[in-house]
């Protein structure tokens, strides 16, 4: 299209234009973090692959005919005064041609096409890492089986070790999509869905739901981290200690917990611990029904997040804001204002109330 | 082609040319009804625009807040369903009522008030859909309202449902035209018209007439059952009761790929008018024209599951979807080299209908490219609900379908109106139309293909998206321009007294024999056609160009009676859908209102005295 608005008219204006365009946009995939042009994983290369090809092809076939189409505009451009031209009406040996020519080289798309579609259709082999992931309205939600882990929101993979994804939805149709690593696959409620990929190199991306799935679906962000294996065997292991509260922490608040069973129940919460009247809060203010605090053999089937690790995320509210304490405070206090529409209700918290919230879940890495 | 005129009265006035509001709610002349069509389903794209510019100001910069997220949800559904079924579509249906009978030598379509009923329907269906705004629910679930989200669970309020039943209503209504016109060329066409030597825009339009009656009648019934889930308790898609929304998505397809060659279809057929007009030459092998077009439509039912490649199908439907899929690129490409094939070797004239003529091909060659780049699961799984295939389908519909559809306009206004639309403005607005469509829709592919997913109200800073984004808002804008430079010289151009010859483009069909504009009859005599390109044939034999054509009575030309009765039953279908929807506020009595509504207009019109 460059070329030819460039040379059509002598439009000097569509030329500049173009190169502008060209040039501000730095069309180069560096710039972008979700791109799917650098494929860092086997199954986002098969289609990169496929993509190079077919862009050949097409780039071939649009200057070839816009070429033509040009030349015939200038070639043919009539003059007052021309005489009636030659009334030709067709040609069965130029017709067959143009869709000979078409039909080869569609051909030499398909071969390569229907060889990736068996490859992504592959069954994963037996030693892939099986994850779980269920979509929800408005996040995602992470299980190992093989570790009996549970996350939300942040994806860590093991490079070089192929990650078998086993799909599902808790409501509407969501589509999760890989763009280093792989591409993307609807989960519905009623069926599972799977893709697999191995990570070929290190690093931490954006991902986001690619199916339209009520007001929210722009929220619907996650992260992806593949770490070399080692890095994510210690991830794995310091997970594994966020189970139900193990009895070394548990005493380290014991004092607390006994006093407000003592006390009356609105207690107030002391400004020098803010983590006690945050974990209080945590039950009192109903954050409980909604979210586990527990990576290991955590409930299935809860409406919020798993928040085991939440202190550790680089982002909160499925992609929407960094994981800064005053983010979390903004988003615990007034989480309509910023994701309208998402299930987690204004519970009315004070400023103190929120931050003591924050001093909590901060300590759950 | 023979017309002899039956009446050399002096006339002035134009006898039986009838004024007055009551005579257009009553016509059932399928000019006047094809004005109906174009003037409405005009206004439908002008909101269309407004809705597009609106999300592309949203879209300008990250993190705006200048649209909530169900303002901009709602914009971008009714966006798509406003520009598929109410303006490109009822665009499209103004040919076809106007030009078909003109084009084939008719006086009339077959059922003419059937055309009114269709008309009346489409129009009750455009306003109900768009009423939902002032209500502020506005249909919010897509333009192909994906099954379980639009059950009663996800979306418990009337957006949907507003939606489902203006869909309905629209349905019914093209299904009713496409009756009409598929009888029309079947049987009114004029003594030695045969098949092969239909003018392509009639061929186009015939094979377009086909794919609404074999895919309508899919959507009506998932319609329905989406109706009975939402209204009735059923759960045809409700995974919770057993139900399966992926056969919502097969159902909608099924109707949805077909319709996109039912938007494009008659464009293609404009072309194929306008292409030889301006070459001064015969269409390059006018039967692969109408063979490919004929194949597009058949394989056009055979890979609906394109659209579905994400949900995991497996690898060999995936397979069989993918290779019928790129078919389809081979008698669309014998259709392009043809189109260029026509230009070759001709005397190109260029005037405002060639201009986005030529446009046409060039900006539909890159949607064909771009659409072989998706038929490859593989690749598509990348490219699928990004910008990617936002820009794929608007390089077809907007730089195919719409720049074929203005093409029409500027080559059949002096037909339609009596009036030359001004040529210096007419380029203007082809070169603003250009570039504003290419900066918005061309960044799209790079956007889609680094990451940039559709549908989203937002997009957080630090993906790289903000320039290119900036470019396509700026560039929507231009495209805004260029249709106010439309309107600027269609309203010039009305104010000026009538000023076209019955024949200003040396054209070769038969519409151009006859005054400028048409007379209610069309043809005082009915013409005999002898082959191709009629009027080519008629003025070589004349050796020249034919005199102009005379104003006649007309007298003792039988026309149908006008009608309101086709209005009472277009009212009396939406309003039996309507009682469903609020069957809880009116009951069965409501109903039982609206079903007499219906029968009453259906029944009156049926026993309506001939005139």
């Amino acid at each position: 299209m460059l070329i030819r608005t460039a040379a059509w008219r002598p439009s000097r204006l569509v030329t500049a234009l173009c190169l502008l365009t060209l040039a501000i946009a730095g069309c180069s995939p560096e710039h972008y973090p979700q791109t799917t042009l650098l494929p860092r994983g086997d199954f986002a290369r098969i289609a990169d692959d496929l993509l190079d090809t077919t862009v050949r092809w097409a780039l071939l076939v649009f200057v070839l005919v816009e070429g033509v189409l040009l030349y015939a505009i200038f070639r043919f451009r009539g003059k007052p005064g021309d005489p009636e031209p030659h009334q030709i009406h067709g040609n069965t040996t130029v017709e067959i041609i143009w869709t000979v020519i078409p039909a080869l080289i569609l051909a030499a798309i398909a071969v390569p096409t229907v060889k990736a579609i068996f490859q992504t259709n592959a069954v994963p082999p037996k030693d892939a890492l099986t994850i779980e992931v269920v979509g929800h309205q408005w996040w995602w939600e992470f299980r190992y089986p093989e570790y009996n882990l549970t996350t939300a929101n942040e994806l860590h993979v093991p490079v070089g070790r192929t990650v078998s994804l086993r799909m599902g939805s808790a409501d509407v149709i969501h589509s999760f999509w890989v763009p280093p690593f792989a591409a993307k696959r609807d989960v519905f409620a009623n069926r599972e869905t799977r893709m697999w990929f191995k990570a070929e190199a290190e690093g931490d991306y954006p991902g986001e739901c690619a199916e339209f799935c009520g007001i929210q679906h722009a929220r619907m962000g996650y992260r992806i981290r593949a770490q070399k294996p080692e890095e994510f065997r210690a991830w794995v292991a310091h997970m594994q200690t966020l189970g139900p509260k193990p009895a070394a922490t548990a005493s380290s608040d014991s004092g607390v917990r006994t006093a407000s069973v003592g006390a009356s129940v609105s207690a107030a919460p002391t400004q020098g611990q803010p983590y006690a009247s945050g974990e209080k809060l945590f039950q009192s203010k109903g954050c409980v029904a909604c979210h586990s605090l527990q990576a290991v053999n955590a409930p299935k089937g809860m409406v919020g997040p798993n928040l085991a690790n939440v202190g550790a995320r680089s982002y909160i509210a499925a992609g929407t804001l960094k994981n800064t304490d005053e983010n979390l405070a903004r988003w615990i206090r007034n989480p309509q204002a910023i994701k309208k529409g998402v299930l987690m209700p204004n519970l009315g918290l004070t400023e103190t109330d929120a931050q003591a919230l924050v001093a909590f879940l901060r300590a759950h890495r | 082609m023979a017309t002899r005129v039956l009446d050399q009265q002096k006339v002035q006035a134009v006898p039986g040319e009838k004024t007055g509001i009551w005579s257009w709610i009553t016509t059932v002349d399928h000019k006047r009804i094809g004005l109906l069509y174009g003037t409405t389903a005009f206004i439908f794209f002008l909101m269309g625009g407004i809705e597009a510019l609106l999300i592309r100001i949203q879209l300008g910069s990250p993190e705006n807040t200048f649209l909530s997220p169900e303002r901009y949800n709602e914009l971008f559904t009714m966006h798509g369903t406003t520009m598929i079924f109410l303006a490109i579509m009822p665009l499209s249906a103004m040919f076809f009522n106007f030009m078909i009978p003109l084009q084939i030598g008719a006086r009339d379509v077959a059922f003419p008030r059937l055309n009114a009923f269709s008309y009346w329907a489409f129009l009750a269906g455009g306003l109900f859909l768009n009423s939902s705004w002032l209500f502020g629910l506005a249909p919010d679930a897509g333009w192909f309202g994906y099954a379980n989200l639009t059950s009663i669970q996800y979306s418990p309020g009337l957006n949907v449902d507003f939606w489902m039943i203006g869909l309905q209503v629209l349905g019914i209504a093209s299904l009713a035209a496409a009756v009409n016109f598929f009888v029309t060329i079947v049987n009114l066409r004029a003594p030695g018209m045969k098949l092969m030597r239909m003018p392509m825009f009639v061929w186009m339009s015939f094979i377009t007439q086909v794919l609404l009656l074999l895919a309508f009648p899919v959507i009506t019934v998932a319609l329905f059952l989406l109706m009975f889930d939402r209204f009735f308790g059923t759960h045809f898609f409700v995974p919770s009761g057993g139900g399966d929304p992926i056969l919502w998505q097969h159902l909608f397809w099924i109707f949805g790929h077909p319709e996109v060659y039912i938007l494009i279809l008659p464009a293609f057929g404009i072309i194929s008018e306008v292409l030889p007009v301006f070459s001064r030459k015969p269409l390059f092998g006018y039967a692969a024209m109408v063979f490919s077009g004929v194949f597009i439509a058949f394989l056009g039912f055979g890979v609906w599951a394109h659209h579905m490649f994400a949900t995991g199908m497996g690898p060999i439907a995936d397979a069989f979807f993918a290779l019928s899929t790129m078919l389809i690129a081979i008698p669309t490409g014998v259709k392009i080299f043809n189109w260029i094939g026509t230009m070759w070797g001709g005397s190109l004239q260029f005037r405002t209908p060639m201009y986005f003529a030529i446009g046409f091909i060039a900006m539909f060659i890159i949607g064909g490219l771009s659409g072989v780049m998706h038929s490859s699961p593989p690749a598509d799984l990348q490219q699928t609900d990004t910008y990617f295939v936002v820009a794929h389908f608007h390089y077809v519909l907007f730089g195919g379908s719409i720049f074929g559809l203005t093409a029409g306009a500027y080559y059949w206004w002096p037909k339609m109106f009596g009036r030359m639309l001004d040529e210096r403005l007419g380029k203007l607005h082809f070169w603003l139309m250009l570039i504003g469509f290419n900066l918005t829709f061309f960044p799209m592919h790079f956007l889609g293909l680094n990451g940039m997913p559709r549908r989203t109200y937002t997009y957080p800073a630090g993906l790289g998206f903000e320039t290119l984004n900036q470019i396509e808002t700026a560039g929507s804008f231009v495209l805004g321009i260029a249709f106010l430079v439309f309107l600027f010289n269609v309203f010039q151009t009305w104010r000026k007294p009538r000023n076209a010859p019955a024949d200003p483009w040396n054209g070769a069909t038969l519409e151009w024999s006859i005054p400028s504009p048409p007379q209610e009859f069309n043809f005082a005599e009915i013409p005999v056609v002898h082959g191709r390109d009629a009027l080519w044939e008629a003025k070589r034999e004349q050796r020249g160009p034919l005199p102009e054509p005379a104003r006649v009575s007309g007298r003792g030309i039988h026309l149908p009676n006008p009608s309101y009765w086709p209005v009472v039953a277009a009212v009396g279908v939406l309003s039996v859908l309507l009682s469903l929807m609020f069957l809880s506020h009116f009951g069965p009595l409501g109903v039982v209102v609206a079903a007499g509504i219906l029968f009453l207009g259906v029944f009156m019109w049926a026993f309506e005295p001939a005139g």
